[in-house]
């Protein structure tokens, strides 16, 4: 295998044993940009200089006997909704086609103190509005897989990148489902941890009660090393939880014994793929030979999630996207007559159809006579899709189904009909709603595209996940197929 | 001719003194280059998030239970959306349905009658930044945003309509200023801006129980405006009334210069808000023990002082009210006693000469040049006989201007009094040799003379002599 295939474990093990140097690793992922870009389009902005010097950095404490973290000089990749100091941070949105941030979000900074090295930024739906990549201002991405798809969204940049060779790890961020439903599409494994376990600061907000930072990676180990990276509370974020993280490698034990895994009836109802379905009931009877007990359950409130997931997100985001004014960064329109002009110029050129499409549904949810009937009925339902796992996870260690009801879809296929794109995200959109944490990973392939299997924890439970995942992982082969580009 | 009252509700705006910004670690300190007092937080990057100062909480609570008001176990932020460019966000962080305080009362005094305003509530909010048109702000060809008072920590005060004056309305705000300054959470400096008024205003025929429809005055930023603004617009709406017209519910401002409310925004352009409560900020949760160790640090607040005043030192009702008016000013007093206890002279002089040269300069006791310790020497210099009452006015005037020690004024211009009785003397009998026609008045009986002849005595000491001993002397020769 090519280095830019490794996991970053396996990485490490070299740079320790001085096999490889960080320069190499990060010159390996450089050439595969080079030689794929093009194909897969998963940057908007390239960082070849500070991710030579980062590697220098980690290569001269090695030179000089020093040990080394387990994610120093691995190559990462950041969705560009992530603030980065003195990078250009777009959201894949012209409204901030030239914003570039004067701090970094801390699980950033985070990364940058366990000296990972940064590759780029990735392209992603327009402010994570999109399930598909689609929406992006700049360009479209394309599925590793089959270039012809789309690698799904809205972190469809960060998890092709992954996917693709063009980074070891990367960061997204989940509102309903966009980091695990494009790591199913591209067959990496990608995990929402709980709301609150990571520190939102310099994640652009889409939807602040929903939106969760979480790592792509290539199989479980890694994602447990990116975890105990970026977890813990920032005193720059009042909803960040005030808990010690537990060393998540220690959850990567092959051993499932014993453990209760609920399957929602409702994530394998109608609407989910006859194939994906399949997959994912042959990974229930290995989970089941490995020793779990494995059970249908209901979450009854499920039908619900979709519309009560799109009041929320739209309420919060017309709310978040009202900044984008022209006023005093970002993009501003020529020619306004007056200020009130200006805001309106501005917000009319700088946000695409999405973007517009659901400020408008927000700002109709929280107007004045509707708020009640709309809004609040959505908070109201939120808590009894939150009773519905509760109820559920006292019952079972974890809960189990698809992450999406299919694999990735042909790009343009589903771009002028947001219902049938917004159902893309009908089994990960719960979880967010719930605030809980999930992983999918890779259990399958139908036609030659990834199937992602999705594991549901109790909250600040990502250990348990971490176990399950790990030990399906080390009883398949998933997690080594790679697409072949 | 019908009657008319008004019914008054009054929003005051009062910016608490803590150190750092509501929901950022910028300093709230007042000027500061345009925009240097900002960060990403307050200046509302994407990405950025709020972190609510605790001493923020302390002061609104703090100031609420001095307002009587009843504090919330557990209150919570909301966004209040609406464009303006000096509202970095386009939302403002504020309270709606859950404030920090509720239900609580201040008691005012008008026209010898004791009446209580209620408080509805209390809420904590971030101020917005400010806009520098250049020029007039219709015909302006571009503006500047300054984000210094951008996050600036606010607690909102909102009256019930109770209030059926400007003279009340007036009163009111005076009150609660005083409480809150008493309280130490804000220096209520309206010049400043740290304390701003709105005022919701209708009127209705005396004895009519429904409200009328009301207008809403913005930014009122001095009891002058404020009292003058709610009399106009009283009288603006009676005679629209009168002649049979309607009132327009709408948002007016007042022209200080013109002396008149002016329409801004009528009902039907008015902000839906959106409120909806803010996902970036937890809910304020208030242990009990806590909200009790706060009421129990809470100073001696105006009411209070003024019934020792009263007590202790047995001032009229009258004085002690004025007094207490500020905090500034019943602390200067309490000062002076404490260097010399005349707790009724020291008012006289506070509410007599002080306030007068106050009043001329268009300042307030804090830039008073006229130090505690001194105003107390003067009056020793009184009672000790070594100058007149009538001198010490001229020497309190120099002091007012100079800041100097009264004895180094005394001695300079040599205000010394005269109360050698030899030398008093010989001036009583230069004035009755040339005064014979008072003399002689005074012999038929004619008491008033005696006062010319003191008169004339003490113009010719250049008003330096004894005044008793001038009379005493006057009456044995004149015998
Ligand atoms: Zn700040």
């Amino acid at each position: 295998m090519e280095l830019y295939q490794l996991t970053a474990h396996r990485l490490h093990a070299m740079l320790v044993k001085k096999e490889v140097s960080a320069a190499e690793i990060t010159k390996a992922v450089f050439q595969r940009i080079d030689q794929v870009e093009d194909k897969v389009k998963s940057y908007i902005t390239l960082t070849r200089e500070q991710a030579e010097t980062q590697a220098a950095e980690v290569d001269k404490k090695l030179a000089a006997g020093e040990a080394i973290g387990p994610l120093e000089g691995i190559p990462l990749a950041l969705k560009d909704n992530l603030c980065t100091e003195g990078i250009l941070t777009t959201c894949a949105s012209k409204m901030l086609e030239n914003f570039v941030p004067p701090y970094t979000a801390t699980a950033v900074q985070k990364l940058y103190d366990a000296n990972l090295v940064l590759v780029g930024k990735t392209n992603m739906d327009e402010f994570a509005m999109g399930s598909s990549t689609e929406t992006s201002n700049f360009h479209l991405t394309h599925n590793p897989w089959d270039i012809e798809r789309v690698p799904g969204g809205s972190s469809g940049g960060s998890a092709s990148a992954v996917a693709a060779g063009q980074a070891i790890v990367s960061l997204g961020t989940d509102t309903g489902g966009s980091i695990r439903q494009p790591a199913a599409y591209c067959g990496v494994v990608g995990m929402k941890p709980t709301y609150g376990a990571v520190s939102r600061y310099g994640a652009v907000p889409f939807a602040s009660s929903l939106d969760q930072i979480g790592p792509i990676t290539k199989d479980v180990t890694d994602m447990a090393y990116m975890l105990n990276a970026i977890c813990g509370h920032d005193p720059l974020d009042s909803t960040s939880a005030n808990l010690q993280h537990p060393d998540f490698t220690k959850y990567l034990v092959n051993d499932i014994k014993g453990l209760k895994i609920g399957v929602p009836k409702e994530y394998l109802a109608e609407g989910i793929d006859a194939q994906v379905k399949n997959c994912i009931k042959e990974a229930i009877t290995k989970l089941t030979e490995l020793g779990a007990h494995v059970e249908e359950t209901s979450l009854p409130h499920t039908d619900y999630a979709m519309p009560t997931y799109y009041l929320l997100a739209t309420a919060e985001a017309s709310s978040n996207l009202a900044r984008y004014d022209g006023v005093s960064y970002g993009f501003r329109a020529a020619d306004a007559e007056d200020v009130v002009d200006m805001f309106k110029r501005s917000r009319s050129q700088g946000f695409g159809d999405e973007v517009k499409l659901r400020i408008m549904l927000g700002t109709y949810s929280l107007s004045a006579g509707y708020y009640d009937a709309y809004y609040l009925k959505a908070l109201k339902v939120r808590t009894l899709i939150k009773q519905d796992f509760d109820q559920a996870l006292e019952k079972f260690d974890l809960l189990l189904g698809p992450t999406s009801p299919s694999t990735a879809f042909k790009i343009g296929e589903l771009i002028h009909d947001p219902i049938q794109m917004y159902l893309q995200d009908i089994c990960t959109i719960p979880v967010n709603l719930a605030g809980l944490p999930a992983i999918s990973l890779p259990c399958g392939l139908v036609n030659n595209l990834p199937v992602g299997l999705q594991l549901i924890g109790k909250a600040f439970d990502e250990g348990t996940l971490l176990r399950v995942a790990y030990t399906f992982e080390q009883n398949t082969e998933y997690h080594r197929l790679r697409p072949e580009l | 001719m019908t009657q008319y009252e008004a019914v008054i509700g009054l929003e005051v705006h009062v910016e608490l003194k803590t150190n750092t910004k509501i929901f950022c670690n910028c300093t709230t300190a007042f000027g500061g280059e345009p925009n240097h007092h900002t960060c990403p937080v307050c200046l509302g990057l994407p990405g950025t998030l709020p972190v609510l100062n605790k001493k923020v909480v302390e002061y609104a609570v703090r100031a609420g239970l001095a307002l009587n008001c009843e504090i919330a176990g557990f209150s919570k932020f909301d966004r209040k959306n609406y464009y303006y460019p000096d509202l970095p966000k386009n939302y403002q962080v504020s309270q709606f349905d859950l404030p920090i305080a509720r239900r609580g009362y201040v008691e005012i005094e008008v026209a010898g009658q004791t009446k209580r305003i209620g408080i509805h509530h209390i809420h904590m909010e971030e101020d917005a930044g400010k806009l520098v048109h250049q020029g007039n702000i219709m015909t302006t060809p571009y503006s500047l945003v300054d984000y210094n008072r951008g996050g600036m920590p606010l607690i909102e005060i909102v009256s019930e309509p109770d209030i059926r004056s400007p003279e009340e309305a007036r009163a009111y705000v005076e009150k609660l200023r005083a409480i809150i300054q008493y309280t130490g959470v804000s220096d209520c400096r309206m010049e400043e801006g740290s304390l701003r008024c709105d005022v919701n205003i209708s009127v209705r025929p005396k004895g009519q129980q429904e409200f009328g429809t009301k207008t809403e005055i913005k930014n009122l930023n001095s009891f002058r405006a404020l009292q003058r603004a709610a009399a106009y617009e009283m009288e603006r709406q009676i005679k629209v009334l009168e002649s049979g017209g309607k009132i327009i519910q709408e948002t007016r401002t007042w022209d200080e210069d013109k002396g008149i409310t002016v329409s801004m925004r009528s009902k039907e352009e008015a902000h839906d808000y959106r409120y909806f409560p803010d996902p970036d900020l937890v809910p304020v949760v208030l242990d009990q023990q806590w909200i009790e160790f706060i009421k129990d640090s809470l100073p001696e607040l105006p009411d209070q002082r003024r019934r020792r005043y009263v007590e202790q030192y047995g001032l009229p009702e009258y004085d002690a009210g004025i007094l207490t008016l500020t905090k500034e000013m019943s602390d200067y007093f309490e000062e002076t006693i404490g260097y010399y206890d005349k707790p009724k002279v020291i008012s006289n002089w506070m509410m007599g000469e002080m306030s007068r040269l106050l009043n001329l300069s268009g300042t307030d006791i804090t830039a008073c040049k006229i130090k505690p310790r001194q105003l107390a020497e003067l009056i020793k210099l009184i009672d000790q006989g070594t100058i007149s009452g009538k001198i010490a006015k001229v020497v309190f005037e120099e002091m007012f201007a100079s800041g100097k020690d009264p004895a180094t004024i005394v001695q300079e211009k040599g205000l010394v009094q005269i109360s050698d009785e030899g030398a008093i003397a010989s001036v009583v009998e230069e004035v009755i040799a040339a005064n014979p026609k008072s003399v002689e008045d005074y012999k038929a009986g004619k008491e008033k003379a005696i006062g010319f002849l003191v008169g004339q005595v003490m113009k010719a000491t250049k008003g330096k002599a004894n005044p008793d001993m001038v009379n005493k002397l006057l009456r044995e020769k004149l015998q």
